[in-house]
């Protein structure tokens, strides 16, 4: 049996799974929604029609859509700087060689990127409860008035964002950590030497030597954030007046809710044109920044 | 900056974030202590009075939560398995097994990581009802059966393979399956240990595709039963905290256990991107 036979025969499990239920499923979707596949051609596959991109077409009328895609939008603008922020912050604590204790508290800060969304998605509801919750009675505490955090459609999306930042900036954390960890003690030492401050220290040998690390980090979290579901299905089920209706969530309303097979493509190909043209346009910023 | 004064800013700060990181989860086990109906009162109590099993009892009589752990188990082991076998192999092949057009196929399938997995649900949906797997155990576990993020890993590692070691066993006349099995796989022992460790995890914290292809509640998992729940019962809090604590600590406990082999993974698979 030849080598390539071999490598072949290895690949094949793998390259099966993925092509029937990955890459097949991506081209049916594309497929899918230049068609009007409804609960009528669920029933009869019959009564398909190829409608061409009168879907998209339609999307781009619906001010459905465009809400969904502007609390997406502020979703990830808002969340993804406070999330690397929360991450670079606790990164560098964590560095520091005056922190004490750091194994166990590397462990504590990542333990909520290992829970369950829907389970502490469940306990943060009832924390900002308008009535029971204890972060209402901390600020009455404090003497401010409670506030309605997922009943008020102004407040309800700022506290999904504050829930993911809670839940993930321990990813980002341990990856900038190892960023941090990478950059030789020497340049510190050399900049120190010359009289040059913690903050132009911060600024002119961490920063740059990071940035790699920070670009990645980046597309990574952008790329993730634009998939908001999970946490507003179960914090507020989009609401309060479609205030919190992901893109997502729009495309699992259409497609499983109201069995709109071709519409819900659409969104989901939308969703992924997005996603692909801000990965691009933040990869081609960072270059720039480098040749700059 | 006064010495002193630094190492405690940087020590309370640390200590400070921390307590945010846990202080939710504390609570959540704390409340699933209370007796019914406690929990809802004012001032929100922090701790519970009589610390009572009472809730659980109750989850696992009413609510059903055996089988909802036990479908939660099976599935992510299933997953858990079945991907680490596909992987590996296909891992070896990409790092060890020369073929044509091997650096351009790998390539491919590294750029499809930017397609969101969600592209793919609605006609992925379609395909398993026709063969009538919708509402099934399979249904969930045989799209995740290989992973692009774990061909990766197992590549990356087992590139650190000597060619000398594989080269010799076959002039010993070994075959190649043997010398996968004999020989290689006792070399990526690390990498097994992380691979499942992550595709477990990300298999029991998984939503959005079981919530699709999951449509009765025999074949719930816990994340699912638990979202389902908390529209039915959503003024009961310490059953909801009690489910979450069911939901939460077996991964917590199994990252614990496992956490160097865990943050292992999630560094090798971000070297790179």
């Amino acid at each position: 049996m030849s080598r390539a036979t071999t490598a072949w025969l290895f690949l094949t499990p793998a390259l099966l799974v993925l092509g029937v239920f990955f890459f097949v499923p991506v081209l049916g979707a594309l497929g899918l929604s230049l068609t009007d596949y409804d609960l009528y051609a669920l029933a009869d596959l019959r009564n398909l029609r190829f409608v061409g991109l009168h879907n998209y077409w339609e999307l781009l009328h619906r001010p459905l859509f465009w809400t969904a895609l502007g609390n997406t939008f502020y979703f990830v603008v808002v969340g993804v700087p406070l999330s690397i922020g929360a991450s670079l912050g606790t990164a560098l604590l964590l560095n520091s060689p005056l922190a004490r204790m750091k194994a166990f508290h590397r462990t504590v800060l990542f333990a909520p990127v290992v829970t369950t969304v829907v389970a502490v998605a469940v306990i943060w509801r009832y924390l900002f409860n308008t009535k029971y919750g204890l972060v209402n009675h901390a600020l009455a505490v404090l003497g401010l008035n409670p506030v309605d955090w997922l009943g008020d459609p102004h407040w309800a999306m700022p506290t999904i964002i504050a829930f993911a930042v809670w839940k993930n900036f321990g990813y980002n954390m341990i990856i900038l950590l190892a960023g941090l960890q990478a950059i030789a003690p020497e340049l510190y030492e050399a900049a120190r030497i010359d009289g040059a401050s913690r903050w132009r220290q911060f600024r002119h040998i961490t920063l740059p030597l990071l940035k790699p690390t920070m670009v990645l980090v980046t597309v990574l979290t952008v790329a993730g954030y634009f998939q908001l579901f999970a946490e507003p299905y179960v914090m507020t089920e989009g609401g309060p007046l479609q205030s919190t209706m992901s893109v997502l969530y729009l495309m699992y309303d259409d497609g499983f809710k109201w069995w709109n097979f071709g519409v819900a493509s659409a969104v989901a190909f939308a969703l992924f044109g997005i996603i692909l043209a801000v990965t691009v346009l933040l990869l081609r910023l960072a270059r720039r920044g480098a040749s700059a | 900056m006064n010495p002193r004064l630094a190492r405690w800013l940087v020590n309370g700060a640390l200590f400070g974030c921390a307590a945010v990181a846990v202080l939710p989860l504390l609570w959540m086990l704390s409340a699933s202590l209370m007796p019914p109906g406690s929990a809802s009162a004012l001032p929100p109590p922090l701790l519970p009075a009589q610390p009572t099993l009472d809730t659980y009892r109750a989850l696992f009589a009413r609510a059903g939560m055996g089988r909802y752990l036990l479908n939660s188990l099976a599935i992510s082991g299933a997953i858990a398995v079945l991907a680490l076998v596909c992987n590996l192999m296909a891992g070896y092949a990409f790092a060890k097994l020369r073929f044509a057009g091997r650096e351009r196929l790998f390539r491919a399938l590294i750029g499809a990581l930017l397609i969101p997995a969600q592209v793919a649900m609605l006609p992925l949906f379609l395909l398993l009802k026709y063969a009538g797997l919708v509402n099934s155990y399979a249904g969930v576990i045989v799209p995740g059966m290989a992973t692009l993020f774990g061909i990766y890993l197992v590549r990356e590692f087992a590139r650190s393979v000597p060619d000398e070691l594989l080269e010799a066993a076959r002039i010993d006349g070994a075959g190649e399956w043997r010398i996968f099995v004999r020989i290689v796989l006792p070399l990526l022992k690390p990498i097994m240990m992380t691979l499942t460790v992550f595709t477990f995890l990300a298999a029991w914290n998984d939503f959005m595709w079981p919530l699709i292809v999951l449509t009765g509640q025999e074949h719930y998992t816990l994340p699912l039963a638990l979202a389902s729940l908390a529209r039915e019962h959503s003024e009961d809090t310490e059953l909801m905290m009690a489910g979450s604590v069911i939901t939460v600590l077996p991964v917590l406990v199994l990252f614990l256990a496992l956490q160097r082999h865990y943050l292992q993974g999630l560094l090798l698979g971000s070297v790179k991107g």
